[in-house]
């Protein structure tokens, strides 16, 4: 029953695991991005289509990469060239999202594809226990946790790791130093909404296999809450993901196993966990420095130098 | 400036009093959707909008709006609001959390006809329409109870509202009236469409042994959950066999063409009354779609039998004795309950596993 429970934890925590880690990269180099709903329908509908028309699905997660990485061009230029409202960019690239993705949609409602399998790797998948539900998954799921050590590896072992974290942290100084704020801010957002969207085309290409208008329900806002959580580090993210996909999974699966406990309470869990931790790591934050880049959330303009 | 003025009253005048006209001769009608789901759901929101597209073949109905994605509660008064504002005359509400935003809207907004989808509230302008769903669905229940090799059916349900809970004991009562022994396990999801989740509590159904499933959702998720395990499936809302050609087995489904038909032309004649509208399968709202090739000829023709005599008002699913999970009669031998009793149904029958948070 553990190994079952495990293996959905990591199959519903996996499109919020893209999209947190996505919105990380973004945050990392100081731009809020509240558009991360939108991106990953963008991303769904992108990698849908492209699985379709092609019948592969590495276009499909290409393209879905490229669309939501053209859409997040957008969010960039307002945000780092023009230097616009990051909040108000954020939701107008939400419901951009929702929006034309129902327009270009419609054609698409009620077709299938073959949707990722899983392929086990030999020998990992025997181990108990965990080897069911981490080896022996598709090849997304294997491509996240290669992304979230990339990630972690990127960003402090790496020089343009480090330039992403300075202009996010202290544009001004980053400046100074060399870093471009601007171009490492545009592809911080652009990269960052491409993965974004790969967590959308594994809603429509893995965990269902079909395009349906605003399919990704609200997932897209628990990855923008997640990546606070997670203290803007990718392997907390990956905690993050499987905690809030464990505890929906499993009141799914209590349920289902007929026990007598109220369905109500049963759905408060994810809630009440939340809270928790968040709980928690506040605690641990008023002890420490916060892990929340200086720079979030500020336009640079370098004429406006303090 | 004061000729300004004088001009922009004048459009003023004209424009309401045009508008009042139009609305009081009802003449020309003009209809607004409001949905809780996208329309390319392929489930609930989409049937809706099948009815809709019919009934704008009526040549006095003007091209209709329609509002997705509403948000059910106290804000989707501003939306009905704002169709109100706009004009239309005959507003369709179709999702239960609309039921007080509808009746308050219309407090203030005599000349305007409501029609609530499946609630229980009416005022002089508002009426409210469903369809006697439970009638197919006991007939899927048949269905599954002869498909079923473990005995164990599992159904993804949204909310435990009287709606849901209906479905669910019309399902297990077919379920029962043919299988004794298999027992109908439900898992509750708390939302109508999230494909993810939909999924997830089908998979959970299936890991415990479920080999038919079926859901009161409004997305496909569920289909796809037993195309990929091999599961058998039965459908909801539109004929869904496209998410799941092999597993697909039939589904009881809404054509609301012919009722959003007749309803424009009663406003259009005006012999409109507030209403409750609760049409079965007699009437054509709700039907079972058509069976596919893996279902046995003999389970055919004896829910085929069956649906003849629920047409013909010979069998009513719910006629008694039938007991609830704690085994007391709830509805005694010979008797069949009353529509209101059916309605605010809040009890599981016997055979159903799971529990409805009260």
């Amino acid at each position: 029953m553990f190994e079952i429970l495990l293996d959905a934890t990591v199959r519903a925590g996996t499109p919020i695991l893209f999209a947190t880690l996505g919105a990380i990269i973004n945050e990392r180099a100081g731009i809020i991005n509240l558009g991360i709903e939108g991106l990953m329908l963008i991303g769904a509908l992108a990698g849908f289509s492209g699985t379709y028309w092609s019948g592969s699905l590495l276009v499909g997660v290409l393209a879905a990469f490229c669309a939501s990485f053209i859409a997040g061009s957008i969010h960039a230029l307002i945000t780092v060239q023009l230097r616009g409202n990051q909040i108000v960019s954020g939701l107008a690239m939400t419901m951009f999202g929702v929006g034309i993705t129902a327009l270009f949609g419609k054609g698409m409602v009620g077709l299938t594809i073959d949707g990722f399998k899983r392929v086990a790797i030999p020998g990992l998948s025997q181990l108990p226990i965990i080897g069911k539900a981490f080896f022996n998954q598709d090849m997304l799921i294997y491509f996240s946790f290669v992304l979230v050590f990339l990630i972690w590896f990127f960003f402090y072992h790496t020089l343009w790791g480090l330039g992403v974290r300075s202009v996010g942290e202290n544009p001004a100084a980053a400046d100074t130093c060399g870093f471009s704020v601007s171009r490492y801010r545009f592809f911080a957002v652009t990269i960052g909404s491409g993965f974004v969207g790969i967590g959308g085309a594994y809603l429509s290409l893995a965990s269902t296999p079909m395009w349906i208008e605003n399919m990704s329900a609200g997932r897209g806002w628990i990855a923008v809450a997640l990546v606070i959580f997670a203290g803007w580090s990718s392997p907390r993210a990956m905690l993050g993901a499987y905690l809030f996909g464990g505890i929906t999974a499993m009141q799914l699966r209590f349920q289902a196993m007929g026990t007598t406990i109220s369905a109500h309470i049963l759905q408060m869990l994810p809630y009440f966990f939340t809270i928790l931790v968040l709980v928690i790591s506040t605690q641990r934050l008023q002890k420490g420095a916060s892990q929340q880049p200086e720079g979030l959330g500020l336009p640079y303009d370098r004429e406006d130098r303090k | 400036m004061k000729k300004a003025a004088l001009l922009l009253l004048v459009i003023l005048t004209v424009c309401f009093s045009g508008n009042a006209f139009a609305v009081a001769a009802a003449k020309e009608i003009k209809t607004g959707f409001i949905y809780v789901g996208p329309v390319g759901d392929a489930g609930w929101t989409y049937a809706h909008d099948q009815g809709r597209q019919e009934m704008e073949q009526l040549s006095y109905v003007k091209p209709s709006t329609f509002i997705e994605t509403v948000p059910e509660g106290a804000e989707s008064a501003r939306v009905i609001n704002g169709l109100v504002r706009k004009g239309h005359n005959l507003i369709f509400t179709t999702s239960f959390g609309y039921m007080d935003a509808t009746i308050d809207v219309a407090k203030r907004n005599k000349d305007v006809v409501f029609m609530h989808c499946s609630g229980f509230k009416t005022a002089e302008n508002v009426g409210t329409y469903f369809g006697r769903m439970y009638e197919p669905r006991y007939l899927s229940g048949i269905v599954a109870g002869k498909m079923t090799k473990k005995n164990i059916i599992g159904y993804v349900a949204a909310f435990p509202i009287p709606e849901v809970i209906r479905g669910i004991n019309a399902f297990t009562l077919g379920v029962q009236s043919v299988n004794p022994k298999a027992e109908v396990r439900v898992v509750w999801t708390q939302t109508w469409f999230d494909p993810g989740v939909e999924r997830d509590a089908a998979d959970s159904l299936l890991d415990v042994g479920a080999d038919v499933l079926t859901m009161h959702q409004d997305a496909p998720a569920t289909m796809q959950a037993a195309e990929a395990r091999g599961a058998y499936v039965i459908g909801y809302n539109s004929d869904m066999r496209s998410f799941a050609p092999n597993a697909f087995l039939t589904a009881p489904i809404w054509n609301w063409g012919a009722l959003y038909t007749k309803l424009a032309e009663e406003v259009h004649n005006g012999t409109w009354k507030s209403k409750q509208i609760w049409w079965g399968m007699k009437e054509n709202l709700v039907d079972l779609a058509a069976f596919s090739a893996k279902v046995p000829a003999d389970v055919q023709a004896l829910v085929t039998e069956k649906a003849n005599a629920i047409k013909a008002g010979s069998l009513h699913p719910f006629a008694g004795p039938i007991k609830d999970q704690s085994g007391n009669v709830v509805v005694a031998a010979g008797q069949t309950p009353q529509d209101g009793d059916l309605l605010g149904m809040n009890y599981f029958v016997e055979g159903v596993q799971g529990t409805i948070s009260k």
